[in-house]
């Protein structure tokens, strides 16, 4: 047993890329070495005190507050708009339309995944000028000296509109009878197709013992971080150089995406992201505000400052998911499956946000999941509709894919007449397969062993008690009944290897930068592209290098996200910030390292080759007694009074790291579900997920992320969901109508790991902040279907809401009623 | 309107707007930043405080509503030399907070949480905390915070089989 109280059930062997030090590393159970403690968090204190500073809690003084004049028609032409009233109110300093504001945009709000050459992309401002296309689109921003003026000012901006026919649901909007920009004279944005043999896949089909076919929705979701939005801009008083504050993910790309959009040369804009109160997808994004701030800032020559309200945010800031998917699958009489094929309907909202069109692709190569499926067809066609844009949220593309197959799976295990776990162990990539290459043949997934993740959770469950007891409830006519869910999910991340991004059209890399630097003093600086927010890498960047080192991590300092200290970075998202950027400080830590034995070599008359790093010294193998602290060979490299021939002063090394693959963490979840079949409502009663996210640098946090993202899957499938109206109207847009959990809902969770590192990176891991929201929903919606399934209910979407599980029991309990198909 | 009141021990008078919510007040006037705004419609607790002893939803109250009252906020929660109230401290040890937003009124609704009800159970932690919301934890480990600070014996039997349980 380790700390964890677990048991490691599998160590893969890894490939020869994989570095010692990282595999030995995975056991987790040295008490030596620092990587693998359950460290407890640097970041708390300031946090459990009130000391951290958001982004509303910053004291700017002289800021003018903005607020937004947004519409409240999905869409419609914009006619006069009467800013006198409020530019005359008390403490406004300046009411702004769109029209004003014109001529301050070099370019427009920036989508940097255009991912088809003729994908449609209309101009897309901070403030609409013509036409507003959903709810919430901003016409105007107000300026004043204190938060409440602005909000005071901004109800007496009088707009006059031309309502339009407006289309909220994607595949209403594919049939482009109600245009959302009339002008384009479609709602396409674009149509993908990732087919590499359509001829075998439908020669698959045609031969196919078993087939099945599931339409899934996938639910337009608010991503609702605790903290809203929050954006301020503040002019240096001189050199002409603007520092922008935000609660944002993304401070480098935003450094960028600003400079780009307002025509300030980058390198005068400097980007902080304070602390920020989480992010979840939603904060990595370019938003309207951040730009306006910026531009009004320099227009006004005054710190101009914005925070978002709650019910702003289900109006101003992305949603997630919002797709339709159809899958079909082609199996043997075994249930072995040889072809699939996937249609999409995509749904982007009124406008393309940073990478709003590429989130449905995140997914579009990997639905076989964990399953060798030769035959491939995946298809998807987005359309614009009068709704807040999409873009990133917890998984992005991968939690869509992963609900698909997973349920598909379930409803041919039922057509097969096998159990889901049979059929899953029948399907499973085996480990001998790896580097597998997936039947899109762009994809190479470098590791993976799925099998043993499923047996582990299955025991936890104790499968075989709670199947008979589920089997007791049925034959007593019990009203609450027993669903057991099972789910095995694999993971695209650690975004990513910028060639592979070059191939999808993304704009950027995927690359990521870490300076470490020893001080003469003996303190250690890592600078990290990295930017944090909630995932405390300052605790386990400092624990990486301090495991190298040999020394007290205290001693490490870890600096983010602020691009004046930082000036390099692609930030955090996509689970990469250890496979990408950790993997960054660990090689320049390698290379602080092989300058030191250089320097302390040439000092004490040894070869840098036969120096080894024990415990913060450099000792010569063998003979303890001669060895340099570490500190004392950064003080030497500081006064350079006697380096090696041609060796430079300081001890320090930048690395910018660009992955060679993305990584792919697996796991099985499996869900036990209590259902009142009386009053369809479903309660979670356990919860057991065995992850695999290689080494874990610290198990407690890693623990943490996994919880954190299980909910937020649960969520998916059993409460949230962001209700458009046919008119366009969305009636969720308060946490009293939108329903993020509280802790009555939610059952403790059990988890356990297995130990399988990534061949493509020196540390072997792999990422785990989007694991549990990826296995969570279809882990759930699975065991809510086989609750039910002895009453003949096949299908349901998410929410599995009490009024929707009951509708379908009724509807499956009347002899005539279809079995297939959405319930209502 | 004029209004006194003690907040974290220190007494003082203030004219405030009649409309000026609490949390306002001490976020603006006073400058006590740690108490946070998650939402605008009472729901996520964020901004938790502790008036005359009890729990409140500092977005509740009007400011002008305090006159008279003692209020702590999480900035007054731990001792004078720094060291961290019994409650903050498990929350730091049971990796109870990720982001942290909304931990200052998670953790002052947990202190008066376990004070009404001594020797509360899982459950019953779970059912207190209702009116906190948090994205990032899954409530998990902030169950076992508070049922460490409130050194509830049976935290092992009532999160067993977990690894927060297990981990004493």
């Amino acid at each position: 047993m380790n700390a964890t109280g677990t048991d490691e059930l599998t160590v893969t062997e890894a490939a020869d890329t994989v570095d010692q030090a990282g595999l030995e590393a995975t056991g987790n159970g040295d008490a030596e070495r620092m990587f693998g403690q359950r460290r407890l968090r640097r970041e708390d204190p300031p946090l459990l005190t009130g000391e951290s500073r958001f982004i509303d809690d910053l004291d700017l003084p002289g800021a003018l507050w903005a607020v937004l004049v947004r519409s409240p028609y999905a869409n419609a032409n914009i006619g006069s708009i009467d800013t006198s009233a409020a530019a005359a109110a008390d403490g406004v300093v300046a009411v702004h339309t769109g029209a004003e504001l014109a001529e301050d945009w070099a370019n427009p709000m920036p989508c940097a995944w255009p991912v088809t050459d003729d994908m449609v992309n209309p101009p897309h401002h901070p403030l609409a000028t013509d036409a507003v296309r959903y709810v919430g689109d901003a016409v105007a921003v107000v300026l004043a000296t204190t938060r409440q003026a602005a909000v005071d000012a901004a109800e007496q901006v009088i707009v006059e509109y031309e309502p339009l026919p407006a289309v909220a649901d994607p595949e209403e909007a594919a049939a482009n009878q109600v245009l959302v920009h009339p002008d384009l004279g479609t709602n396409v944005c674009y149509d993908y197709d990732v087919t590499p043999d359509p001829d075998a896949v439908e020669a698959a089909f045609s031969a196919a013992a078993h087939t099945v076919s599931e339409r899934y929705v996938q639910q337009r979701l608010l991503p609702s971080a605790m903290e809203p939005r929050g954006t301020a801009a503040v002019p240096e008083p001189f050199g002409g150089n603007i520092t922008v504050y935000s609660s944002t993910q993304i401070p480098h790309i935003l450094k960028l995406m600003l400079a780009i959009t307002c025509g300030v040369p980058e390198h005068k804009v400097r980007v902080v992201a304070p602390a920020v109160g989480g992010g979840f997808g939603a904060k990595l994004n370019v938003y309207a505000e951040e730009v306006l701030c910026v531009a009004l800032a320099r227009r006004h020559g005054t710190p101009v400052r914005w925070t978002e309200t709650r019910s702003e945010t289900a109006q101003a800031t992305i949603h997630g998911r919002g797709q339709v998917q159809y899958i079909e699958l082609a199996a043997d009489d075994a249930g072995k499956v040889n072809a699939m094929k996937v249609r999409l309907v995509g749904d982007m909202g009124g406008y393309l946000q940073l990478l709003t069109p590429g989130i449905p692709l995140l997914g579009g190569f990997i639905y076989h999941g964990v399953y060798d499926i030769p035959n491939y067809s995946f298809k998807c066609q987005s359309v614009f509709t009068n709704a807040v844009p999409t873009d990133a949220y917890r998984g992005a593309g991968r939690p869509e894919a992963t609900y698909a197959i997973e349920r598909a799976m379930d409803a041919l295990a039922r057509k097969v007449g096998v159990t889901p776990e049979e059929l899953r162990r029948r399907n499973y990539i085996r480990p001998e397969q790896f580097p597998y290459t997936n039947p899109t043949g762009a994809i190479v997934m470098d590791s993976g062993n799925y099998e043993p993740s499923l047996t582990r959770a299955l025991e936890m469950l104790g499968i075989d008690d709670v199947r008979a007891e589920q089997q007791r409830r049925r034959d007593a006519g019990d009203s609450k009944v027993l669903g057991i869910g099972i789910c095995t999910y694999m993971e695209m991340c650690g975004l990513a290897p910028s060639r592979t991004l070059a191939a999808l059209k993304y704009s950027a890399g995927g690359w990521e930068a870490a300076t470490v630097r020893m001080l003469p003093t003996g303190g250690v600086q890592v600078v990290t592209g990295t930017s944090p927010h909630g995932q405390g890498h300052e605790t386990s960047w400092a624990m990486l290098v301090a495991d190298q080192l040999g020394i007290d991590p205290d001693l490490v300092e870890v600096l983010h996200s602020d691009t004046a200290i930082s000036p390099l970075g692609l930030d955090t998202y996509g689970s990469r910030s250890l496979s990408v950027g950790g993997t960054a400080v660990h090689l320049a830590t390698e290379q602080v390292i092989e300058k030191a034995k250089r320097i302390a070599g040439h000092l004490m008359e040894a070869s840098p080759d036969d120096l080894e790093v024990v415990a913060g010294s450099l000792q010569v193998k063998g003979t303890p007694s001669k060895s340099m602290t570490l500190q004392e060979v950064a003080f030497a490299a500081f006064a350079a009074h006697d380096l090696p021939e041609g060796e430079e002063p300081n001890l320090e090394a930048q690395v910018s790291w660009d992955p060679p693959n993305f990584t792919f963490p697996f796991g099985t979840h499996v869900a036990l579900v209590e259902i009142d079949t009386e009053t369809g409502d479903v309660r979670l009663q356990r919860y057991i997920a065995v992850d695999d996210c290689g080494p874990q640098v610290n198990p407690m946090i890693v623990e943490g992320q996994v919880h954190g993202g299980i909910l937020q899957g649960v969520a998916h499938a059993l409460w949230e969901e962001a209700v458009y109206d046919t008119d366009g109207q969305l009636r969720t847009v308060t946490l009293g109508d939108y329903l993020v959990p509280s802790a009555a809902e939610t059952p403790g969770f059990e988890l356990d790991h297995t130990v399988t590192p990534s061949p493509s990176n020196p540390m072997g891991v792999k990422g785990v902040g989007e694991a549990g929201t990826i296995g969570a929903a279809p882990t759930v919606m699975n065991a809510v279907i086989d609750g039910l399934s002895h009453l003949g209910v096949t299908a349901m979407d998410m929410p599995a809401s009490p009024q929707r599980v009951w509708s379908a029991i009724q509807s499956a309990e009347r002899p005539t009623a279809p079995q297939e198909g959405s319930a209502p | 309107m004029q209004i006194s009141l003690s907040v974290n021990g220190v007494s003082s008078t203030h004219d405030v707007e009649p409309r000026q919510l609490l949390v306002y007040f001490l976020r603006d006037t006073l400058g006590l930043t740690g108490t946070n705004v998650g939402c605008d419609t009472s729901s996520c607790g964020a901004c938790t405080i502790h008036v005359d002893g009890d729990s409140v939803k500092s977005c509740t109250m009007l400011a002008v509503q305090a006159d008279g009252c003692e209020l702590t906020t999480i900035e007054g929660l731990a001792a004078a030399d720094g060291t961290l109230h019994p409650m903050q401290q498990a929350f730091h040890e049971n990796h109870g907070l990720q982001c942290g937003y909304c931990t200052p009124g998670m953790v002052m609704a947990a202190t008066s949480l376990i004070e009404e009800q001594p020797g509360l159970d899982e459950a019953a932690v779970r059912e207190g905390l209702e009116g906190n919301l948090c994205r990032c934890t899954g409530y998990h480990n902030i169950v076992a915070a508070v049922l460490a600070a409130a050194g509830t014996t049976d935290t092992e039997v009532s999160l067993a089989g977990t690894e927060a349980g297990v981990r004493s």
